[in-house]
């Protein structure tokens, strides 16, 4: 049985622009591994969706992602100010994020959401003034 | 398996071994061995790219000459609608048509006229179905290689109606069938082209294994021949019979521009292509019904065997087109054509993968993460591999030595070069008694 295979990318703060290469670069690894296309294409979405979250929201942070033969899991970790109400940030359509993010069309409350709707296994753990590490899983079968 | 052709070959005597190729190729698919540029069959697409940027001219595509043409009864010169924005000052298609009958061809024929067909064969397409968008174009062959090879997902998506080129070379075989009387063997029928990827389709359809080509001679070959044929003319044939959507298919764009929408995209460059393939990919852009991608730059008028500058020619093309009545071939019927359509489907091509076994992609990944690691990341490419993470991927993969990386090498003689300094010294007093400094500094 091969190991997990890892991967790990820093996401910059306010950093917009470059937002999008983790999961681009975590997208060509799987179609080089030969994963559904399908599949591919949620976790890039999810992923995506979870960067942005760390460059509105928490100053960035780290993406982990480990790769097995049956899933791929991901770790989004930020010592940002943390999540006062998950249930409530869980709402589609919830945002907490400042007047200029939205002027640039982003906080429109998807982030998590999405990443629940394209992900197999989601969790959150956060603590005020620490941070949040957002886990996700998604299976290859 | 086919044996595979390429229309991009090396002379290898002329390569340096420089890393100029390796480095502009869109699939990755040049290596440097042994001091000699080495193309990687089953990942090149034939789009010209290391062509264009070999220094030594090493890199050559491969087209016929104009004595292809010998043997044959009738001979048809079949025009791409490039050729005309080569030319200066051109206010007449007829000029080029006629001076094409003076250099060796009986009869002369327009790409462009299939063109039309297809443009409104695609617009009967877009209009009839509910398929899932966008629509890709299926015209540029480097294009559709890319997608087979890099985007399989995708496949589906490429229009299943034939190129251009392969529709008029059928039209003008039979044209000269009826015309002449001949048996089809005895009428030779030469693609005058742009483009190496056109090449290599014309000699190895990618749909269908069957053409009605005999031969495809560069533009560059004909060209000074043709301009200095043009000036001497005395009187014009009225041949011509395109409109203004047949030759604007010589441009980026002008295929989009023929169906009548707004809602698509056009982009030229390989690597604007494969880009916009990759957002398509993740389906980030929903409303979109049309997609016309062009390997060269410009368009067709970009490509390879072309003579002028691509946007000179482009822009001679616009002026040209100007006058031109908006169309003047159309299909006969309500339907489209059997014989117009892809009769098989677009397969993928396996090229990519590191594996078709997870577990095995995913040692061989580990096997690569552990290479890279120890890889200086300038992605400088003189070890013969395009950057540090192919690099990785060569030797893990059993292509390629470590030792190929020149800091690696550097690393491991400087450890050799102390271990012998060390070594000498202890040598020097005649006894081995400081060998606990040797391995301290291992």
């Amino acid at each position: 049985m091969s190991e997990a295979v890892r991967l790990s990318y820093d996401v910059s703060a306010d950093d917009f622009t470059h937002a999008g290469e983790a999961s681009g670069a975590i997208k060509r690894t799987l179609k080089k591994l030969g994963i559904d296309m399908e599949i591919v294409r949620r976790v890039s979405i999810a992923v995506y969706e979870g960067e942005i979250n760390m460059v509105i929201h928490a100053n960035g942070g780290v993406i982990e992602a480990a790769i097995s033969p049956t899933c791929i899991e991901i770790w989004l970790k930020d010592k940002g100010p943390g999540i006062k109400d998950i249930e409530l940030a869980m709402q589609e359509g919830y945002s907490t994020a400042r007047d200029h993010i939205r002027a640039l069309g982003f906080g429109a409350g998807m982030g998590l959401p999405n990443i629940k709707k394209y992900t197999d296994e989601m969790k959150i753990d956060t603590e005020i003034g620490v941070g949040t590490t957002v886990y996700m899983k998604v299976n290859f079968t | 398996m086919e044996k595979i052709y390429h229309a991009v070959q090396l002379d290898t005597d002329k390569c340096t071994g420089c890393i100029n190729c390796i480095k502009c190729c869109p699939t990755g698919a040049i290596r440097v061995r042994a001091g000699k540029a080495k193309i990687l069959k089953e990942l090149c697409i034939d789009c010209g790219e290391c062509i264009r940027v070999c220094p030594t001219h090493a890199m050559k595509p491969i087209y016929d000459r104009l004595n292809v043409m010998d043997g044959y009864e009738h001979k048809v010169a079949l025009l791409s609608p490039t050729i005309f924005g080569q030319i200066r000052n051109l206010d007449d298609l007829d000029y080029v048509m006629t001076a094409f009958k003076k250099i060796g061809f009986d009869d002369v024929f327009e790409t462009s006229r299939a063109a039309e067909l297809v443009s409104e064969a695609t617009r009967k397409y877009m209009n009839a179905g509910n398929y899932e968008y966008p629509v890709i174009s299926s015209a540029c062959p480097a294009v559709v290689k890319l997608i087979q090879l890099k985007f399989p997902d995708l496949c589906s998506h490429v229009l299943p109606i034939k190129s251009p080129m392969h529709i008029a070379a059928k039209m003008a075989r039979e044209e000269a069938i009826n015309k002449t009387g001949l048996d089809s063997n005895k009428i030779g029928v030469f693609y005058i082209s742009p483009c190496t990827a056109e090449v290599t389709e014309s000699k190895n359809p990618i749909i269908d294994g069957e053409t009605d080509i005999d031969g495809v001679i560069g533009i560059c070959e004909v060209y000074h021949q043709l301009v200095a044929t043009m000036e001497k003319l005395e009187k014009v044939e009225p041949i011509a019979n395109s409109g203004l959507i047949g030759v604007s298919w010589a441009i980026d764009g002008g295929e989009s521009a023929a169906l009548m929408s707004s809602h698509y995209l056009s982009a030229d460059g390989i690597n604007n292509a494969t880009n916009v393939l990759e957002e398509i990919e993740e389906k980030k852009f929903k409303r979109l019904h049309f997609v016309e991608l062009r390997a060269c730059s410009a368009g067709c008028v970009g490509g390879v065997l072309t003579v002028k500058n691509p946007f000179m020619a482009k822009a001679r093309t616009q002026i040209l087109r100007k006058y031109l009545p908006v169309s003047t071939n159309h299909l006969e019927k309500d339907d489209i054509p059997k014989e117009m359509l892809f009769n098989c489907e677009l397969n993928s091509v396996e090229g990519m993968k590191l594996s078709d076994n997870l577990f095995e992609a995913l040692a061989i990944m580990q096997k690569i993460d552990g290479i890279e690691k120890k890889l200086p990341g300038l992605d400088c490419g003189a070890c013969g591999s395009p950057s540090c993470k192919t690099f990785a991927e060569d030797v893990a993969l059993g292509y390629s030595n470590e030792n190929d990386c020149v800091f690696i090498m550097r690393d491991q003689v400087q450890h050799f070069a102390k271990q012998m300094s060390l070594l000498g010294m202890n040598l020097g007093e005649g006894r081995a008694d400081n060998i606990d400094d040797i391995k301290e500094s291992e």
